[in-house]
């Protein structure tokens, strides 16, 4: 089968990054499969509890770069006991004593350690980058040693993590012999920064090209940040107050205008907006702008300086920009590719800015839409179509209507039929989110049209098992389902059980399902974990099957349930 | 007020859903599937819903005990933003944006029985912001710098010191302060 030597092969995968290519091709034959597994870098696991380190070591012992995911997604929303998972220890501990030749190390939704941090930064000689999202349990200390002992560190990524601050001098640790930082983002700290180790820093870093700053940055240590690094592509602003009139800030605009590279803002997490035309006249070159952590800037200062940002593809913002002021997005947007719009009062419902009328406004004049998140006080059937009609091209749409089951506000309907458009007219459309008021209807279209669909959430919807039976016969390529609050119950949990070994995870909470269904699920599927999470000693007293399951995530694996369960989670 | 059921798309419908109807049974029979579902009706679980939010907040679980409609409490969990953006919206330093869209300070005054608030977006001068002190305290400011006054008029700014209200611009004052104290004769020093 093999006509070329094995060199001549590894070099043609070379060519292959994708990590979905490299897996079909490792199915071709034996000789693929040994060729592809020892040249692979780059390896991707969506759950840490599919497979075990030891077992990733013996398949890829050439990984330098890993990426895991732990908690579930709805982990983001308080569903999940904080003690659930996801402990990255073990991993980083197996990689060091196989001495494996790491330099990249991607985290989401995981528990992180200053041991394990340290350990990293003790372990691997050649560390380069470290990406954590939506991690917790470590501390500025962990981030001082990485700082001291990874002396050829290029990225230092923390995006909203829960990060313990010791007020440490961790920026210090930062040996003067590094320079090589290219990505630094520390947005998410508290507490306060050394600001003068912060300058030192980034004058002799030449090559830094991402830099995000955390709200304990002023805006003058700011002036003198962009002095230095007038070569930034993406800079998240930290704290933007101070008196317009002053010389500071006079300072910071000729700054800002030679920022000429600058394409990516972000953060303004403390901004006067009396400041906000000192960042006017690097506006046109920008493709994304992320004004969603930034509080209390009226629509008016937004939509002023939107206009200026003709060439924007990525705009996260929050509601308070209104309907009016997304129509100046629209109208001055047209390279618009993602647009994500969060909720200022996340409880005030009713009070939300936002409705279908920025989203159609929208649509008219961004066709080139493709990603969408989107929360609104009310939505229509007739808009969805609108918007179905105008943007066929979403990968991503999740629309979140902040009252739950909300119907159609001009027809009192379900809402079956905007989202039934959505899935009809955006072929491609890969993940999905749903709100307001839905019968099985729309999971009818869904399971009929999605046919790309790999994840969809779904809350408060359906009338009965049908519902969720559509998804599950009908979408071949789902991977993540979770639902919560749905009148799904045992039939449409065990009706069709092979399909979740090609999914990767199932999530269900306040459904119908019983403990009695989940374990005939556990049973006749072996190579699934099928883990109730239980909280507050829900279900201590009761092993009764007929007792609806508060919450349950079953997932495919290869290694068996997990053994770092704490006593609340049981895996059937 | 209850949503529309599925039955409103069609009895034609019905026929072709037994006929296409997933069960556990083997095709041919009409046996129950072995295993019991406890479900009641979605729509009593809707009035649950929006009737019982306090229910399904105590225990997690839905009641349909058709308790009458309270004000609404927050779903756990919902609506779906991170706690991490959650956060960021109830920060303190919203408060300081008063120049920018953000609302009410509080106003102590020493020896007064109970603070007061003001909305510093209302203000366009320290001079207006001093005369509705005044009328709030029934007191006499006067200038800020007065020396011949009882009262001095501070400010805690956004790094928690405690200043003399005036030597900033306005504008800078609004976006920084935090609360403000009227500090009365012998408490300055």
């Amino acid at each position: 089968m093999n006509y070329f030597p094995d060199e001549v092969i590894d070099h043609v995968f070379d060519f292959v990054t994708s990590n979905r290519d490299r897996n079909v091709i490792s199915l071709v034959c034996k000789s693929w499969y040994r060729i592809e597994r020892l040249s692979r870098q780059r390896v991707f696991i969506g759950n840490c509890y599919a497979i075990s380190p030891e077992r990733l070591i013996a398949r890829f012992p050439g990984v330098r770069s890993l990426t895991l995911k732990g908690k579930p997604h709805f982990a983001d929303f308080n569903l999940v006991p904080p003690d659930w998972g996801g402990f990255v220890y073990p991993w980083i501990d197996a990689l060091a004593r196989s001495k494996v030749n790491l330099e990249e190390l991607r985290l989401k939704r995981m528990v992180v350690t200053d041991d394990g941090l340290e350990l990293i930064s003790r372990s691997f000689v050649n560390f380069k980058s470290l990406v954590l999202v939506s991690c917790e349990g470590f501390t500025t200390d962990g981030l001082a040693a990485i700082a001291a002992n990874c002396r050829f560190l290029r990225e230092l990524d923390l995006q909203e993590n829960e990060v313990e601050d010791h007020r440490g001098q961790w920026l210090n640790c930062f040996p003067d012999s590094c320079t090589s930082l290219v990505s630094l983002n520390f947005a998410c700290l508290k507490g306060d920064i050394n600001l003068a180790a912060l300058e030192r820093l980034v004058a002799r870093s030449p090559y830094l090209k991402s830099l995000r700053l955390s709200r304990a940055v002023p805006l003058d240590t700011l002036q003198k940040i962009l002095v230095r690094a007038p070569q930034l592509v993406d800079l998240g602003v930290g704290s933007f107050v101070h008196d317009p009139d002053s010389e500071t800030y006079n300072k910071l605009v000729t700054a800002i205008e030679k920022c000429k590279s600058m394409r990516s803002l972000s953060g303004f997490l403390e901004v006067s907006a009396y400041c906000l035309p000192a960042i006017y006249p690097i506006c046109s070159g920008l493709t994304s702008l992320n004004l969603s952590y930034a509080p209390g800037i009226p629509g008016s200062e937004l939509t002023k300086l939107i206009r200026h940002c003709r060439k924007l593809q990525r705009l996260w913002i929050l509601d308070c920009i209104g309907d009016k002021g997304l129509g100046v997005v629209a109208s001055s947007c047209k390279e618009l590719q993602e647009l994500r719009v969060f909720p200022s009062d996340p409880y005030g419902v009713g009070n939300a800015a936002v409705t279908e009328e920025g989203l159609v406004a929208i649509s008219r004049g961004c066709p080139k839409l493709n990603s969408l998140l989107y929360f609104c006080q009310q939505m229509t059937n007739a808009a969805l179509k609108i918007v179905a009609q105008n943007c066929p091209n979403f990968i991503r749409f999740r629309l979140c209507i902040l009252e739950p089951t909300k119907p159609d506000s001009s027809t009192n309907q379900p809402l079956d039929e905007g989202f039934g458009a959505i899935v009809q007219s955006c072929k491609g459309v890969r993940r999905l989110s749903l709100s307001g008021l839905l019968t099985d209807q729309v999971f009818n279209y869904i399971g009929t049209f999605a046919e790309q669909l790999e994840m969809l959430s779904i809350a408060f919807a359906g009338d009965n098992d049908k519902g969720m039976l559509y998804v599950l016969n009908g979408c071949k390529k789902i991977r993540k389902l979770e639902i919560r609050d749905c009148p799904f119950g045992n039939i449409a949990l065990l009706t069709d059980v092979g399909k979740y070994e090609t999914m990767r995870s199932l999530w269900m909470s306040s459904c119908d399902i019983t403990l009695g269904g989940c374990k005939t699920l556990a049973k006749k599927m072996p190579r699934l974990n099928v883990e109730i999470i239980n909280e507050n000693n829900e279900m201590e007293d009761c092993i009764d099957d007929e007792q609806k399951v508060e919450r349950m995530y079953l997932y495919r694996t290869l290694v068996g349930p997990r053994k770092d369960a704490p006593e609340h989670v049981w895996t059937l | 007020m209850e949503g529309s059921k599925s039955n409103g798309y069609g009895e034609c419908d019905q026929a072709n859903l037994k006929a296409t109807e997933l069960r556990l049974g083997l095709p041919g029979t009409e046996e129950e599937p072995p295993l019991k579902v406890e479900s009641p009706s979605f729509n009593s679980r809707k009035r649950a819903l929006a009737d019982d939010a306090e229910s399904v907040l105590q225990d997690g679980r839905k009641s349909t005990s058709g308790v009458p409609p309270p004000s609404k409490a927050p779903i756990v969990g919902w609506p779906p933003v991170r706690s991490y953006r959650k956060n960021i919206y109830s920060s303190p330093a919203e408060v300081a944006e008063g120049g920018a869209g953000a609302g009410y300070l509080k106003v102590s005054m020493d020896g007064a029985p109970y603070l007061r608030k003001v909305d510093l977006k209302t203000y366009k001068s320290y001079q207006e912001l001093m005369e509705s002190l005044e009328n709030m305290f029934n007191i006499t400011i006067g200038d800020c710098s007065d020396k011949g006054s009882d009262y001095a008029p501070t400010y805690e700014d956004k790094d928690g010191d405690w200043m003399l209200v005036g030597d900033v611009p306005w504008n800078m004052f609004t976006s920084t302060c935090k609360r403000l104290r009227i500090m009365r004769g012998g408490s300055r020093s």
